[in-house]
């Protein structure tokens, strides 16, 4: 396999009500920040591709304009995932490999506050059987978080102390709207959002965009002084249907992450996509994470949930902090679908 | 060609038509069913799912690669889903491929769809209302219905070009038997009778919208080898992309075509497309739009994309023939259109196109565009294994 790293990474906002512009205009600031941070241009891209979602613009083919923010002019290679811009990234790690480009940039964009994410996610849901129920994203997720708490695997209680813990490092986040953080004893008084969820163990969704700079070998080592290789990475999809799961295991993650060899791997960090505090002891056990890997150090997307771009963050931020010297080792992760779907593992190094 | 060999060993679809008692994961698993029948293979031989579909809007169901998954085999493998317009077809096909040619898997299920009956196309891509960017209120035809005028002018075509080449599509869709909608006893007073849509464009010089879905097995070198099917051997693909707005994009003749078929040619080794191509399968919705084609895709000379149709050199049995099988005459399923073309060439350098079949096809060509004429895919495939 050709080395490939992640060599820039940039997002916007995250926040509840972005004002100032359309979808399309959320991405420009992102895009020319990591551009600039690796001294390059637009025209100076070989591949772009991006992941969004109609439906939260409420326009059919509303990506396409996205062409003109990226600057695709005259013409370019390029393409387009309806899903977390985590998979754009690994459509463009796979199209590296063939050695006909060199870098490629992948944006990511969801500007949720144009529509109701809660009645849009019901669409997500199998049209025929499930949809027609009306479950909204919150009420799904806390059928995952009960079969846990009823396993032994965790406790209400367990999961407001995780919560705290990321609403304590996202306080450090610029990137992440939050005033003050809550304690565990805080949270447990909450008001339940559906049981056993409360408001601070449960997504926040917010506007974002983010954009990530592939480059392999020689082109990376140019443009970074310190990439961050992406030593393995895979990813894998579980049914549908939550009644023929064990929502308990998530065995898409855990072979992602085996073939990533990111499975028990002593890293540094870990960024999970775990929307829902539940969600972190999901993954931590299907990937097999140490207590000693440091989990969401950027807070995570429990109050950042940029729809469409959160995954895609998780990678950025992970190798910001190799290519920061920060960390040695990490672990990205990107998350599609209800209960932990469909899920995408890389396994990032800062070694030559 | 970067990377390494990839052959298409199964394809399949569905009929083309309005599916109201089908749903779309039986629409979608009968076309993987035919493309693994025909490749010999069972779900489980299948690396990695890659799945294509126009927007979500279309038929109102958000991410349906999710409830898909056990529909399409794809449970404990990676399944990902490509949306780019009207070209999501190639793009999918092209992105399967790279997955064997990147070495990163070995047989791999593309799969691409559409239920247009499930929704209001012309609704879906009439949108508006995004400032500064002009609203498409009239459907696809009313925003490319200009830019066919502007080509009659620049090429200096006469009126009833278009009649003619829905002749020749109408007549090839009878071959087809995936065909929606065939007209048996079609004739050029019927075309030319039908109403105007959209100047110049009478209703049937369009394409229908059809429910449908198509799929096609790809493999590394050692499993097309291996094969009982003749494998259609990939030699040059290539994708690009326009800006939506940019001073100087020609509309008529877009780069985006010529880069995409460039590239493509030179992965090949075509240096001398109006010889060695012996067939192409374009995405034509609107049948002026073959002349452009044909020209942008440099299968004739500049300006005489209308000349070649009129004196029937892209007949089956002309020079250079043009959709054998029907192309979007015989259905449109936006999201598998795409690949539907790309099939064809295929099936062509397979020798399994049954009645549309032409003589002696060793290379054939594949192509499709989306959005206002700005994504651009375009595969060459032969029945000889490049060396």
């Amino acid at each position: 396999m050709r080395e490939v790293a992640i060599v820039s990474f940039a997002q916007r906002c995250n926040q509840s009500k972005w004002r100032e512009g359309n979808d399309i205009e959320l991405l420009i600031e992102p895009i020319n920040h990591a551009l600039d941070a690796v001294g390059m241009n637009r025209q100076e891209v070989h591949f772009t591709t991006g992941g969004s979602n109609d439906f939260l613009a409420g326009q059919a083919f509303s990506f396409v304009r996205a062409l003109d923010a990226v600057g695709v002019h005259p013409v370019r290679d390029d393409s387009h995932v309806e899903m977390d811009g985590a998979w754009a990234l690994y459509e463009a790690w796979v199209n590296l490999q063939l050695g006909q480009i060199d870098n490629a940039l992948i944006w990511s964009l969801g500007k949720t506050s144009l529509g109701k994410m809660d009645e849009l996610s019901i669409l997500s849901l199998d049209p025929y059987y499930v949809a027609p129920l009306g479950a909204d994203p919150d009420s799904v997720a806390a059928i995952q978080a009960r079969a846990l708490i009823d396993a032994g695997r965790c406790t209400e209680r367990e999961l407001a102390e995780i919560a705290a813990t990321r609403q304590e490092a996202a306080l450090q986040n610029e990137r992440v709207e939050l005033p003050s953080a809550k304690n565990a004893d805080e949270i447990m008084d909450e008001p339940y959002l559906a049981s056993p969820l409360r408001p601070s163990t449960g997504a926040r969704v917010t506007d974002g965009a983010a954009v990530v700079i592939l480059a392999a070998e020689r082109e990376a080592k140019k443009l970074c002084e310190r990439p961050a290789w992406i030593r393995g990475i895979d990813h894998r999809t579980d049914a549908h249907p939550l009644g023929v799961r064990n929502l308990t295991e998530c065995p898409s993650a855990r072979l992602a992450a085996k073939r990533a060899g990111a499975l028990g791997a002593e890293a540094d960090i870990a960024e999970l996509h775990a929307a829902y505090a539940h969600e972190e002891v999901v993954l931590r056990d299907a990937i097999g994470l140490s207590d000693a890997v440091h989990i969401n150090p950027s807070g995570g997307p429990m109050l950042a949930n940029s729809v469409m771009a959160a995954g895609l963050i998780r990678f950025g931020e992970a190798a910001q902090r190799i290519i920061r010297g920060e960390a040695d080792c990490a672990i990205a992760h990107a998350s599609h679908g209800p209960c932990l779907q469909s899920n995408l593992v890389a396994l990032l190094d800062g070694g030559n | 060609m970067g990377g390494r060999l990839a052959a298409v060993i199964g394809a399949g679809q569905t009929q083309l038509a309005q599916r109201l008692y089908m749903s779309i994961a039986e629409m979608a698993r009968q076309a993987a069913e035919r493309a693994l029948a025909d490749a010999h293979m069972d779900w489980n031989d299948i690396d990695a799912v890659v799945l294509g579909k126009t927007p979500d809007i279309f038929d109102g169901h958000l991410f349906p690669e999710l409830f898909l998954a056990g529909a399409l085999g794809a449970v404990g493998k990676p399944m990902i889903r490509i949306h780019t317009a009207g070209s999501v077809g190639g793009h999918t096909a092209i992105q399967a491929a790279h997955l064997v040619q990147a070495g990163v898997f070995e047989r791999v299920l593309a799969v691409a769809y559409a239920k247009e009956s499930e929704g209001d196309l012309n609704w879906s891509v009439s949108g508006g209302g995004i400032p500064f960017y002009s609203p498409l209120v009239a459907g696809p035809g009313g925003y490319f219905a200009p830019h066919i005028r502007a080509y009659m002018r620049r090429a200096d075509a006469p009126d009833h070009t278009g009649i003619h080449i829905a002749y020749k599509d109408r007549r090839n869709a009878l071959k087809n038997p995936h065909a929606h909608s065939p007209i048996p006893d079609i004739s050029l007073e019927m075309i030319e009778q039908s109403p105007i849509l959209w100047d110049p464009l009478r209703y049937l010089e369009t394409c229908p919208s059809s429910d449908g879905a198509a799929a096609m097995v790809i493999t590394s070198e050692r499993y097309a080898d291996a094969g009982s099917a003749p494998p259609a051997w990939i030699l040059g693909s290539s994708c690009r992309s326009e800006a939506s707005t940019a001073p100087r994009r020609d509309l008529v003749n877009p780069l985006g075509g010529r880069e995409a078929a460039k590239v493509a040619y030179d992965q090949a080794r075509v240096t001398n497309p109006q010889k060695e191509i012996d067939c192409a399968e374009l995405y034509v919705p609107f049948s002026w739009y073959e002349a452009m084609w044909v020209e942008n895709m440099g299968l004739c000379d500049e300006h005489h994309g209308w000349r070649n149709a009129l004196e029937g050199k892209n007949e089956i049995d002309g020079e250079m023939p043009i959709n054998m099988s029907g192309g979007l005459m015989s259905g449109n399923a936006t999201g598998a259109t795409g690949m539907i073309r790309l099939m064809e060439a295929a099936l062509q350098v397979r020798e399994q196109a049954g009645e549309h079949q032409v003589d002696g096809a060793r290379v054939a060509l594949g192509h499709a565009f989306g959005g206002a004429a700005q994504y651009f895919c375009v595969w060459i495939v032969g029945s000889n294994k490049p060396r």
